[in-house]
């Protein structure tokens, strides 16, 4: 018997149950009420207790030996753990119709069990982020068992193509020692291309934000602002399409033209079309920020008779500043695990350079293709995926962290 | 005289400072239409290089069910042709002439499509050898090649062959993973942004589980791809590639975001309709259950359509979860593999091949008009059922 089976046949069963504990709660509820006796809930919620003393040990049991199964603890026949969960459904049921008497307060009981099934359902996302830290770290430890962590992070040379032939079982083929995992030109990648996405956004999203929210009439700001949104809106693989067949093009011509050559998967055309994809993060958030530096600020400045952009230049940035640092920050962490468009348009190979117009390759690309393709779990080749995940995990999340403390900090100064 | 000036619309200094202050808010306008320069420009781009490919270039023949064709269907044709009409046109004449036996000897007229790059030389996007190039500009002229709205684009699968590849299969896998992400992600979020706005006490689960989720809405989607190969695929044994462990995988990123939106719907709601309801004796499920959750509805349902939208236009952690295979016909099931929307255009962008650029481009227009209506569905819900309190 499946698993789906299992749990299709379980749902078959208890749904009817589940009616029938429910109408015949409510009954006897009812009933006693009829007889004149003052019950202290209503009698639909009698109704529901005999359903919660129904449903909930039965699924308890039911989930308890799917994870005991999954986690490889002992592996309870589908059969005997189906019959069981219905005896207990069974059981349950009569205990409930039994307990239903004038005191027992079933709307207080209920309560609990509906605050006690929304805290579990709040503890998912808890459990998300566990499983995140868990599952990357625990292959990533497997990672660091057969390459040390030292040529990890210091190692200038990233070639992971050999373990592929010794996964293949024709390791013997090359001699050993031939693959590298020194991850400094995949990092330098990914951070040469943060830095163009960077100096292509904060420019525009932070004069565009300015414009929006000290210069522009009720109307320009309300035409404006939507449209900048819909950058925010746009798939990263269209962004990686454009990337790829447009923008590139453009740069080797332009390269050309300054007799300057540029590889067709230079790094330049994915660093600037991220900054495209990043401007309205540093817009939309540096212009929440502006709006909210109270209004005296603005109008001190303009008693000591500045102009309006001295004001903003020498006393609505400098009060905004933590603000926009968060903005960039985010905007740096969204750059930094950015896939799409580097996969498409990067290159792959690892190439430790200074020079925008040659191919490097980042991070993200090699997570990608080292876990595309056949996977065999037990070569470093794609266990490297999750040590660099690790990586971007961590450095991802204290920017997030980062960001959110300086907002914090600038909404207290000015609540 | 200096001291006379000072102040006065003459002092240089002052001339100097207006003139700052105009080139400083050139400087933001000059910003702003960069930015509005980058999305026409962007969106030119991609509609031109894409609308070619709702048309496709059809040519009349006389298909030939003789003995020949019945083991090679392109002897259904007549010789000259062959290097004209599709290879697909004429791949499945032998196994019509082995399901009906009657067909053999006869011949019927049809239309069908043209060889890939017959279509790209008469969309301009690619040059015939000189020979080939008159012969169909004859046939054009004769009647014999036609252009028509391409239909197969939407009904049929992934092809190798360009000229019959189509989105309808990753239509249908992004529509089941989108399910999938619903089902799941819908009821848990909306139950934790209840329980976080309407009866979590303050105390430090609380704040770890509101910490933990503002954190989670920024961790790169990458990062869940690699979350749901290591758990659903690795450890659970979902199928790799399904629609299952796509879909479970989107759930777990929109998850914040149908959170955060619902809480926001949640506290929208004012106070005096909670304290009304308690007065008269409502538990707080009550409460929540006739009275706030009725009122927010529609700010919840806008957030889960923001939320989908972005989900359906993700491809990194579904690329991560392997469903980038070729997929050319429609799933049946979740636990089928499937490719998406998103991923359908990324197989494609990496294809050589010159006629698929506009495919690319094209599915990029659907899946683009799929999310615009999304979202603008979002803002008119939101215009058409908020409440001002």
């Amino acid at each position: 018997m499946g698993i789906g089976t299992t749990t299709l046949l379980l749902i078959a069963v208890l749904t009817p149950l589940g009616f029938l504990a429910y109408r015949l709660g409510r009954g006897k509820a009812l009933t006693a009420m009829a007889a004149g006796i003052s019950m202290h809930s209503r009698p639909q919620q009698y109704g529901w207790y005999s359903v919660v003393w129904m449903g909930l040990p039965a699924l308890g049991v039911a989930i308890a030996a799917a994870l005991l199964s999954v986690f490889g603890v002992i592996a309870p026949a589908r059969e005997l753990v189906l019959i069981v969960s219905i005896a207990v459904a069974a059981l349950g049921l009569a205990h409930g119709l039994r307990a239903i008497r004038p005191e027992v307060r079933a709307r207080n009981a209920l309560d609990r069990v509906i605050r006690l099934l929304l805290l579990s359902a709040a503890l998912i996302s808890i459990i998300t982020t566990i499983s995140i830290v868990l599952s990357i770290l625990f292959e990533a430890m497997r990672f660091f068992r057969e390459v040390s962590v030292w040529e990890f992070v210091t190692g200038t040379v990233w070639s992971p193509g050999d373990t592929f032939l010794e996964a293949a079982g024709r390791g013997d083929e090359v001699g050993e020692g031939t693959s590298f995992f020194g991850s400094v030109p995949l990092f330098a990648g990914t951070f040469m291309v943060t830095a163009i996405a960077m100096a292509t956004a904060l420019p525009i999203g932070l004069l565009s934000a300015i414009f929006m929210s000290e210069y522009a009439t009720h109307r320009q700001r309300g035409f404006a602002k939507p449209i900048l949104e819909i950058l925010a809106g746009i798939p990263t693989v269209v962004y990686g399409f454009f990337a790829a067949i447009t923008v590139t093009p453009i740069i080797v011509d332009i390269a050309a033209f300054f007799g300057l050559d540029a590889s067709y998967s230079n790094i330049l055309s994915p660093g600037i079309v991220m900054g495209i994809m990043i401007i309205p993060f540093i817009s939309s958030l540096s212009d929440d920020v502006i709006n909210s530096i109270p209004q005296t600020l603005r109008e001190g400045a303009y008693a000591l008779g500045t102009t309006k952009s001295e004001t903003i230049r020498q006393v609505i940035l400098p009060a905004a500043l933590p603000g926009v640092i968060s903005a960039f920050l985010l905007g740096v962490s969204r750059a930094l695990g950015e896939t799409m468009i580097v996969v498409m348009a990067a290159g792959v190979r690892p190439n430790l350079t200074w020079n925008p117009l040659e191919d490097m390759t980042t991070v993200t690309v090699s997570i990608v293709y080292s876990l595309t393709g056949d996977l065999a779990f037990d070569s470093p080749q794609t266990l490297s995926a999750f040590a660099l995940g690790l990586v971007l995990f961590t450095v991802t999340l204290l920017l997030n962290l980062v960001s959110t403390y300086l907002v914090r900090r600038f909404k207290q100064r000015y609540d | 005289m200096q001291r006379r000036l000072t102040g006065s619309a003459e002092d240089p200094r002052i001339k100097a400072r207006y003139r700052s202050e105009k080139r400083f808010k050139s400087y933001t306008v000059t910003a702003l239409f960069v930015a509005f320069a980058i999305i026409i420009a962007f969106f030119t781009d991609i509609i031109s290089q894409g609308y070619t490919a709702f048309w496709k270039t059809e040519i009349k023949v006389t298909l030939d069910y003789n003995e020949r064709a019945a083991r090679i269907g392109q002897f259904a044709l007549a010789e000259d042709l062959r290097d004209i009409v599709s290879r697909g046109a004429t791949r499945s004449i032998p196994l019509e002439i082995r399901n009906n036996p009657e067909l053999a000897g006869t011949t019927r007229e049809a239309w069908v499509p043209t060889y890939s790059r017959v279509d790209q030389y008469f969309k301009g996007n690619e040059e015939l050898p000189p020979e080939m190039a008159a012969q169909v500009e004859s046939l054009k002229e004769a009647g014999i090649i036609r252009t028509t709205f391409n239909w197969a684009f939407f009904t049929s699968g992934d092809s190798k062959l360009p000229e019959l590849a189509g989105i309808f299969s990753a239509m249908v896998g992004s529509i089941l993973v989108l399910f999938v992400t619903l089902i799941v992600a819908f009821p848990i979020g909306v139950m934790s942004a209840i329980y976080l706005e309407e009866f979590a006490p303050d105390n430090k689960l609380t704040q770890i589980i509101e910490v933990n989720i503002n954190n989670l809405a920024a961790v790169p989607s990458i990062i869940f791809g690699l979350l749901g190969l290591a758990v659903f695929i690795n450890t659970f044994g979902v199928p790799r590639s399904s629609a299952l462990v796509g879909g479970l995988t989107l759930a777990l990123m929109t998850l914040p975001i149908i959170i955060i939106s619902t809480r926001a719907a949640l506290r929208a709601v004012p106070d005096p309709i909670r304290l009304g309801a308690f007065a008269m004796g409502c538990s707080r499920w009550q409460v929540v259950r006739d009275h706030v959750l009725p009122l927010s509805l529609p700010g919840i349902l806008t957030g889960t359509i923001i939320g989908l939208a972005q989900a359906m236009g993700e491809t990194a952690p579904l690329i991560i979860v392997g469903m980038i295979a070729y997929i050319p016909e429609a799933p049946g099931s979740i636990f089928e593999s499937a490719t998406v929307l998103p991923a359908q255009i990324f197989t494609w962008a990496s294809e050589p091949r010159k006629a698929f650029v506009e495919k690319t481009a094209a599915g990029i227009i659907v899946l683009l008009a799929v999310l615009l209506t999304l979202n603008a569905l979002a803002v008119f819900m939101r215009r058409k059922f908020e409440r001002r309190w």
